[in-house]
């Protein structure tokens, strides 16, 4: 099994399929001929074509327009957003037009159109190349979200992904695009969507992660008798893995890339109480961003890395009633 | 490519000509002097103007100082034209405690207020309605500033493009629209981008004029920038204006132009360089001789040295500026979070690394 990174792993995936699937296409700013802005598309237009690999004009809006449109007709078109940060011009098309198709059809119509679009900070990008915008899709009805922490899991559910007939905006953690390497099988395989993985069993406290802090938050548990989960999948969200976890440990910690207020972590700790109440001995924990936009040079302090994350748990591990 | 027009008279006086070289000059410099920075870690991002020089400066000069600028990635150096200093601008470029924006944008992202030059965001179209808006609200004020809007090739496929030209025209707004057409966006060539002959073309269908200049001569961008605005300031709206010029560099520190393009293009867009046409008008001119470039060279890789040297210097932001000017006043949350990271572990600042973007 080589070792990849998840660049390398979503360029196999989307080779995979556009093999297997003909009605699959790519489009999006620079995915041709330059192969992405960070190579994820790298060789896709030598194999398959300029009609289905395909450079668009500088509009998101067009790219997801468009998306939405080849998808009624029966593409399975992967729009590349060059960063998350650059998807708000399609913010209309995404939330009004994409989420809402096959519920205002009466089911009718679908667009399967899958969303690959690189998140979140820590590559000194400022405030226009690292946010991570989960909470604003978790929020639309009709949307899934996905968001692998390593190539592994970024090749698996990216081939699920393109298998099934809903819209998903699959976030890339940009952080360690290159840096999070792992092995990869060769060839076909799937990662489902909805499942969440238990990175490292634990009895004392549950902490929840995703994406490019899912990392820092591995640093963080070594010191502690911590059960680590990968969400992988944001939305839907994989509940009974989380209900059974902190069930078992009574304590909770969920840590966060994005601003605080808002973000995904208040509704995963909201599920949490509801379903946990009896069992928790500690508040359930944020580590998260600042409520404010991402930093150029103060990056280090925005971002939830391990050593602030190893803090928190140090005062949830103590917490006494 | 044709050969720059010829023109026997300086059609522009004598002061302007000489400062609008000086300052392409040093812009020049500059860029060069940071994408080596960039090179050597100390600088995290840069968008350089190289080959540009004209199309930024020889159309930021034919506007007023109360004239506002809304810039795109390239324009910084119509800031340093319009007389920000050096330092604050290379502070800004550092990201440290002399940026006036206070380290939080990425380099190539400078503003002043001073100079009535806005702060631009990253993402491609976004300040063109603004700078509509701003031209609407000043002849709604009754001033007779005129607002400078530019934007590349690539912005001209955004929906705020078109959003921006519509209202420009139905509301006959004092602002001109300057597009650096350089041949490419990122990996893209306009070719690709649009359809139209030409981006000047497009003004038609907004019901205002367009016209397409050579944008590497920077007598033929001042002219064409100065009846633009004159007509603007005089009640005769908007105007878009194409400079055909060339990227000659990479689109930014973090790409690799190799990859999608023919070096052989580049070459013979080197041959019509800016500085060059400019200085030979100038020396037809009897304004300039090989003697006044040496020591202009000098002097302005001696200024940027020194300022580099100065800048450089400069502690980071204070950590606990990440919580200011989000809102005018402070609310609980944020008064709360500050603590919480003061409270927090320090993580030193990461090595300048290469981004795309
Ligand atoms: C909304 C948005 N989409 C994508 C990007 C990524 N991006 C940065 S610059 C660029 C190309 C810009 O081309 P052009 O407008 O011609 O300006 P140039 O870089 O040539 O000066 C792209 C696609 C962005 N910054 N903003
Ligand atoms: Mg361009």
């Amino acid at each position: 099994m080589p070792a990849w990174n998840i660049i390398q792993a979503v360029n196999d995936a989307l080779k995979i399929e556009m093999r297997r699937d003909p009605r699959v296409v790519v489009l999006g700013e620079d995915v041709g001929k330059f192969g992405g802005v960070f190579r994820a598309t790298v060789g896709l237009i030598e194999e398959f074509g300029a009609d289905r690999v395909i450079d668009t004009p500088l509009a998101e809006a067009g790219i997801i327009g468009a998306a939405i449109g080849m998808a009624m007709y029966g593409l399975r078109p992967v729009p590349e957003i060059q960063f998350s940060d650059f998807i708000f011009p399609a913010f209309d098309q995404i939330v009004n037009e994409l989420a809402k198709l096959r519920y205002r059809s009466g089911g009718q119509y679908s667009a399967p159109v899958v969303i690959r679009t690189p998140v979140g900070g820590g590559i000194k990008g400022g405030h226009y190349h690292s946010q991570s915008p989960e909470a604003l899709f978790i929020h639309t009805p009709g949307l899934q979200v996905v968001c692998p922490s390593n190539p592994y899991d970024a090749k698996g559910l990216l081939l699920s992904a393109l298998r099934q007939d809903d819209p998903v905006i699959f976030m890339e953690p940009k952080r360690v695009y290159r840096a999070a390497r792992g092995d990869v099988p060769e060839g076909d395989y799937t990662v489902p969507i909805g499942k969440a993985s238990v990175a490292r069993a634990g009895n004392g406290m549950t902490v929840l992660a995703w994406g490019a802090m899912f990392h820092e938050a591995e640093k963080a548990v070594a010191e502690f008798d911590a059960e680590l989960i990968d969400l992988r999948t944001l939305w839907p969200l994989d509940i009974e893995t989380i209900v059974q976890s902190v069930q078992k440990t009574g304590r909770c910690a969920i840590v966060q890339e994005a601003p605080r207020t808002g973000g995904f972590a208040a509704e995963i700790a909201a599920l949490v109480q509801e379903r946990c109440f009896p069992h928790l001995q500690a508040p359930i924990a944020r580590i998260t961003g600042w409520d404010v936009p991402f930093p150029y040079t103060l990056e280090n302090d925005y971002l939830p890395l391990a050593p602030r994350i190893s803090q928190k748990l140090r005062e949830l591990a103590d917490y006494e009633v | 490519m044709q050969p720059a027009q010829k023109i026997d008279k300086p059609p522009i006086p004598r002061e302007t000509l000489l400062r609008l070289y000086r300052e392409m000059v040093r812009l020049r410099t500059l860029d060069e002097r940071m994408m080596t920075l960039q090179r050597q870690g100390r600088v995290g991002f840069y968008g350089a103007a190289t080959g540009q020089e004209a199309a930024t400066l020889a159309s930021a000069i034919a506007l007023e100082p109360s004239d506002w600028i809304f810039p795109a990635l390239r324009e910084g150096g119509a800031m340093l034209l319009r007389g920000f200093p050096l330092v604050p601008y290379l502070c800004q470029i550092f990201g440290n405690s002399g940026d006036e924006t206070k380290g939080r944008q990425m380099p190539s992202h400078m503003a002043s207020k001073s100079v009535n030059q806005v702060s631009w965001s990253s993402c491609i179209g976004t300040q063109l309605p603004q700078a509509v808006g701003a031209a609407m609200a000043a002849r709604i004020k009754g001033d007779r500033t005129v607002i400078a809007a530019y934007l590349g090739d690539g912005a001209t496929s955004e929906g705020d493009f078109h959003v921006a030209m519509n209202f420009a025209g139905v509301f006959k707004a004092p602002v001109v629209f300057i597009c650096q057409n350089n041949h490419w966006a990122i990996s893209v060539p306009t070719a690709k981008q649009t359809a139209s002959e030409s981006i000047a073309i497009k003004a038609q269908a907004y019901g205002f004029s367009g016209v397409k200049v050579d944008g590497n001569d920077a007598v033929a961008v001042y002219l064409a920038v100065k009846e633009a605005v004159d007509k603007a300031r005089t009640g005769g709206g908007p105007s878009l204006i194409e400079c055909e010029t060339y990227r000659i560099g990479a689109h930014s520190s973090s790409d690799d132009p190799t990859r999608y393009r023919d070096e052989k293009e580049v070459e013979e867009w080197k041959k019509r360089d800016p500085l060059d046409l400019f200085r030979g008008r100038l020396q037809s001119w009897g304004m300039w001789r090989a003697t006044d470039e040496d020591a202009l060279r000098a002097r302005v890789l001696e200024e940027v040295n020194a300022a580099i040297a100065e800048a450089e210097k400069k502690p980071d932001p204070a950590r606990e500026s990440l919580f200011d000017d989000v809102y005018a006043v402070m609310p609980w949350t944020l008064r709360e979070q500050r603590e919480e990271m003061l409270a927090a572990p320090a993580v030193p600042r990461p090595d300048a690394k290469n981004i795309a973007g």
